[in-house]
């Protein structure tokens, strides 16, 4: 499947294996889309075959913050410059699946980039708070 | 038996005088039957001249003679009346000069500018007949189509306004209803032509058409007043190069008072120096349609070309490899390949195939057998073995609804070859097998999403069939409504498909090969063979 992806330009944001959240021991509490007052991923709304309404990300756009027991917050970006298609709503739901299957099930975010070049799935940087 | 009677001289004599042709003095005299209209120009002039010059006295005698052959028998009987009413006992003809009529032997017609003058007559039909045999169509009927410059309808609305008032003095009752249409009268005349030069009937419905298209580049202006006139029915339409369109021009001759046409257009018309041009001779065939089913034996071959920024990534495509040999075969222009779905490029197409259609656009052959289109089926086949065809037949263009709708609604069967991370047994996949109509929400896959909204799709997925292979691998028969994407329904898509195999199994799954078992279509029929 990745292949296929790769082909098409478009990429699908996922966290890396040697990102904080999913080292041993870790738990999320909640993740928010909210990445400021007056922007939430959520409310990405993409209609028609060109994906009017997209919000529009540069490589250091904040996708969503990532709230740990333990007190930590981090923020995922975007790594990838292009427009906003969906993000991953199951992961607000059972958080748990972000650390279970990163790479699949728990990812992050989808984007399409600019000019759809070949691209490798990149994977998400760690800031924090 | 010359067509014109008592009543119609005044009118043939100004008309004439002022430099029309015997053709358009019938349609202004309402001569409706076709029999006059397919005499020789140089007769009917000779004929028109004799009439003219009918001495006074020859006139009486003719009305109280009522004469054999009677076009307007009412209004006849109605001069007879005048006659006796006003007691004169005689008609007054104004004898105006014959000299006049004598010098528009061979001048270019006011009226029709030539249409009705030498481009009705058999040696230009003859001219666009030769152009059509040699256009290399095969037909068994045509529809002839004649395009005028749109000036003529201003000529022709003067020659009304002209008569009309003549015919006023007369109190002649001859409606504008009752003038006879230049087309029409131009069919009258060329249609039998063509069907003699080309042996084959005129037929409104024939899907071979001949077209001819006339221009006048020397009176072109002459429509140009009506936009002052009239600017709100000139619009200048993108598509058309002027914007006086024959459309145009009609609406606003309705629509234009009599006292300012004839302020600015000369009523009668003046004589051109020339006829009118021809600008282009076409022929052109109606799109035919063969339809018929396909198997895909390859699992490397798109449906369509596989183009990107203009260098070929994949050899061939399923619509080239059927669609080259019809082009070819039809000696079509083009084709537009359409099918019930479609599958990708590593998938194969087992069963009967799926339904296809392609529409040849102006083919030059269009007659086949069935035999013929036998051999032709058994040809593409020979060609290739990665794809094969079935039940090749002509159809009409309701041909293209069956597509789409075999597209839209019908159900399809596959069968899938299955990878498990989690090693399995028997045991693990049985429970698949009594799923009954299973109800999946599908996101549009992400291998799809540069090319297709976003969006969520509710599909059923109607029975599924195990068959266990090893311990990572099983083969999986499913039915599903149109429009399922298998393949996300086997690895989940990021889990964008829910539920999917892996979710049911709770383990990683992942699809290695996929085949159409069925296309469940009954279109086209099936033919024997």
């Amino acid at each position: 499947i990745l292949h296929s992806l790769v082909q098409t330009g478009i990429c699908v944001i996922t966290l890396a294996e040697s990102h904080p959240v999913l080292q041993s021991g870790k738990t999320i509490k909640s993740i928010s889309y909210q990445i400021s007052t007056n922007c939430s991923r959520l409310q990405n709304k993409v209609s028609g075959k060109f994906k009017r309404g997209a919000q529009f990300l540069t490589e250091l756009a904040p996708l969503c913050k990532i709230y740990c027991s333990d007190g930590e917050e981090y923020t995922v970006s975007s790594c990838v410059r292009g427009r906003l298609m969906e993000v991953n709503e199951n992961i607000l739901h059972k958080p748990s699946i972000l650390q279970e299957k990163p790479s699949t099930e728990g990812y992050i975010a989808v984007v399409l980039p600019k000019f759809e070049e070949s691209k490798s799935i990149t994977e998400g940087l760690l800031t924090q708070k | 038996m010359f067509p014109l009677t008592e009543e119609n001289k005044r009118v043939a004599q100004l008309l004439l005088n002022t430099g029309t042709c015997p053709r358009c003095i019938f349609r202004f005299c309402g001569v409706d039957f076709h029999a006059p209209y397919k005499l020789p120009y140089k007769e009917l002039l000779n004929e028109l001249q004799k009439f003219l010059e009918t001495e006074k006295d020859e006139l009486i005698l003719e009305v109280m003679n009522p004469p054999p052959k009677k076009i307007r028998l009412q209004e006849l009987e109605d001069s007879i009346d005048n006659l006796s009413q006003n007691g004169e006992g005689r008609i007054s003809v104004s004898h105006v000069g014959s000299t006049a009529s004598k010098n528009s032997n061979l001048n270019v017609c006011n009226v029709c500018l030539g249409i009705l003058q030498e481009f009705c007559e058999k040696d230009f039909i003859k001219k666009v007949c030769q152009k059509v045999e040699a256009s290399g169509f095969e037909f068994t009927s045509l529809v002839f189509s004649v395009s005028f410059p749109p000036q003529l309808s201003v000529r022709e609305h003067a020659a009304w306004l002209l008569v009309k008032q003549e015919m006023g003095k007369q109190s002649l009752s001859l409606g504008r209803d009752d003038i006879v249409q230049l087309k029409e009268a131009y069919k009258w005349i060329t249609h039998p032509l063509f069907s003699e030069e080309l042996g084959v009937p005129i037929d409104g419905k024939s899907l071979f058409e001949v077209s001819v298209v006339f221009a006048h580049p020397e009176t072109v202006e002459d429509c140009h007043f009506l936009a002052a006139i009239c600017p709100d029915c000139f619009k200048p339409a993108k598509n058309k190069q002027s914007v006086f369109t024959r459309m145009a021009v009609m609406k606003a001759l309705n629509k234009i008072k009599e006292e300012d046409f004839l302020k600015q257009f000369p009523c009668p018309p003046n004589s051109p120096k020339a006829v009118c041009a021809v600008l282009e001779i076409e022929c052109a065939h109606g799109a035919v349609f063969v339809a018929g089913r396909y198997n895909k034996y390859s699992r490397n071959l798109p449906q369509t070309p596989w183009i990107i920024d203009g260098e070929r990534k994949l050899e061939s495509s399923v619509e080239e490899l059927i669609s080259d040999h019809l082009l070819a075969v039809f000696k079509a222009e083009s084709f537009n390949f359409s099918s019930s779905g479609r599958e990708d490029v590593d998938v194969r197409t087992l069963g009967n195939g799926r339904p296809f259609a392609i529409e040849l656009v102006n083919p030059h052959r269009v007659h086949f057998t069935s035999q013929e289109i036998k051999e032709l089926q058994q040809k593409i086949n020979n060609s290739s073995n990665k794809i094969q065809v079935r039940d090749l037949q002509l159809v009409t263009r309701e041909a293209i609804g069956h597509m789409k709708e075999g597209e839209e609604e019908k159900t399809k069967t596959y069968s899938a070859l299955i990878w498990t991370n989690k090693a399995i047994q028997k045991k693990d996949i049985e429970f698949l097998n009594d799923i009954k109509d299973l109800k999946i929400d599908q996101k549009t896959p992400l291998r799809v999403l540069h090319r297709r909204p976003l969006a969520v799709r509710a599909r059923v997925i109607h029975f599924m069939e195990t068959q266990y292979v090893d311990e990572h691998h099983f083969r999986l028969h499913l039915k599903t409504q149109a429009g399922t994407y298998i393949k996300e329904f086997v690895h989940g898509d990021f889990g964008r498909t829910k539920p999917n195999i892996g979710s049911l199994m709770n383990v990683t799954a992942d699809i290695l090969e996929l085949d159409v078992e069925s296309v469940d279509v009954d279109w086209p029929p099936a033919l024997d063979d």
